[in-house]
């Protein structure tokens, strides 16, 4: 598929979930897809970056959940927090691992999951809808019921891929893509580079297949799809890119493609 | 002698006694030089990691690779060790009250923020699963706050699992105080009580006696100076 294709398929007032991690291995080529596109009223599930900051500045997002949105090297993401600053968007805002159990939910079609993060904070304040179970076993300890953070559409960046949506991550951490992947009705990949499915294994090990075809729709193949942010090994972090992302205003920033 | 040095040396001393679980500085130069330090002095067991997703079996310098990795820890099980629990973490924050309780996600009204900063990150998994520690480049009115904004981080008043040190440009403080509040452990060398007192913006809990920060030893020097951080990163986080 192409970028455009990918984002030609999301509709307004979807959910789409978007893997990688603040500034590392985000799926920003599709991301460029959906702020070319006519798209909005977006929902945007995901450990946030750019790709937050970018569809809030492009006026696409009407809520966002997140437990951060961060460029990493430069703490606080600036689109992002003028969206919230001025108001021009909802906000579920959820501990990081309460954020992981929703997607762990969500891949597995639970309703909820369990756990202690966000007890006592007020995280409870102001989510008003989550709820508490208590348990049934000895203790009755409480415990809060995270939802199944469940999307349209996710968009991931990966290293390599087959034709047939084959995802291989090569880097340190897989982040949380198989988990998105799973949770979506739709999964979209795009890959550094495309490789036959007998190839997969040339580069890394088989625990390195994080993405099974099954979970995925369709795969785009996009060299340099993560930048400016870090897609390890093939290439690092574009620090001086993402400066510039910072310090030039948006429509300026966008207009220089 | 650096107040840098004495505010790495206050940190390590907040993981003393841990033993072999991960020491999670996050956060800047200070609290992951206070992590390595206190591995090669005294709690020699417990567990670092490179800032990524490495354990690393040696203790390299701030920014180096590591010669020997001893683990993996991505995000996804750094996430399911906080619930695991074998594991401390020393946080910044943006605000902090007397019971310990610390705001990293916006500044004034959270449904239409003055100032929207992080959001709520790990704190409050963190928090409530692990032993966590605070490390405060600035301590001042503004951060030392009566009653914080959103509590990311909750405090000894709202179920923090074990809330040990909170460390600062001029004192140690711990949670002592009555009901589990606030209280000055030690002033750094050259910081007076009454200096620390103004730089709090809530009551303090300060005993008849308040020692003095102990000052780094020869080899704790040595060891930031020529092996952990050559480059001299922790002077830049914190004020002369």
């Amino acid at each position: 598929m192409t970028v455009a294709e990918v984002a030609a398929t999301v509709e307004s007032g979807m959910t789409v979930g978007i893997g990688g991690w603040g500034s590392r291995r985000k799926p920003m080529a599709l991301v460029h897809g959906l702020l070319r596109s006519p798209v909005r009223d977006l929902t945007i599930v995901s450990y946030g970056g750019a790709d937050v900051g970018m569809l809030c500045a492009a006026k696409k997002v009407r809520r966002v959940v997140a437990p951060f949105v961060t460029l990493d090297s430069i703490p606080l993401e600036p689109h992002f927090r003028a969206a919230r600053q001025a108001g021009e968007i909802e906000f579920t805002e959820y501990d990081e691992g309460m954020f992981m159990f929703g997607l762990l939910a969500g891949a597995h079609r639970l309703p909820f999951l369990p756990t202690r993060a966000g007890l006592g904070s007020d995280v409870l304040r102001i989510n008003p809808e989550l709820r508490t179970v208590r348990s049934p076993y000895a203790g009755g300890e409480e415990l809060i019921a995270v939802p199944a953070l469940t999307m349209d559409v996710a968009l991931v960046h990966v290293n390599r891929a087959d034709r047939r949506g084959n995802a291989q991550y090569l880097g340190p951490d897989p982040y949380f893509d198989d988990l998105y992947a799973k949770a979506a009705t739709r999964c979209y990949v795009s890959c550094e580079r495309l490789v036959d499915t007998a190839d997969l294994l040339k580069e890394g090990p088989v625990q390195s297949l994080l993405i099974s075809r099954s979970m995925v729709t369709g795969v785009v193949e996009a060299p340099g799809g993560a930048s400016f942010t870090s897609c390890e090994p093939d290439y690092g972090r574009d620090e001086e890119l993402q400066r510039r992302y910072v310090e030039t205003p948006w429509e300026e920033f966008h207009e220089q493609g | 002698m650096s107040r840098a040095d004495v505010c790495v040396v206050a940190c390590a001393e907040a993981f003393r006694g841990d033993g072999e679980i991960v020491a999670a500085g996050i956060g800047g130069a200070i609290t992951v030089l206070a992590a390595r330090l206190a591995r090669l002095t005294f709690e020699p067991d417990l567990l670092t990691h490179d800032g990524t997703c490495l354990l690393t079996a040696d203790v390299p310098a701030l920014g180096a690779a590591p010669a020997a990795v001893e683990g993996w820890l991505p995000f996804r099980d750094h996430l399911w060790l906080v619930l695991n629990g074998r594991r401390h973490v020393m946080l910044g924050a943006s605000q902090i009250d007397r019971y310990g309780n610390t705001n990293i996600s916006c500044i004034g009204d959270w449904a239409r923020p003055k100032a929207q900063l992080l959001g709520v990150r790990g704190a409050p998994g963190n928090t409530r699963c692990d032993p966590t520690s605070y490390w405060i480049p600035r301590h001042s009115p503004r951060v030392f706050v009566p009653e914080v904004d959103v509590v990311s981080g909750v405090g000894t008043d709202r179920g923090a699992y074990d809330l040990r040190r909170v460390v600062t440009n001029l004192a140690v403080l711990d949670f002592g105080g009555p009901g589990g509040t606030m209280r000055l452990v030690s002033a750094h060398p050259g910081v007076s009580v009454a200096e620390v007192v103004a730089a709090t913006g809530f009551e303090l809990h300060v005993p008849a006696h308040v020692p003095e920060t102990r000052e780094p030893t020869e080899e704790e020097r040595r060891l930031l100076d020529e092996v952990l951080d050559p480059a001299g990163a922790r002077l830049r986080e914190v004020a002369a």
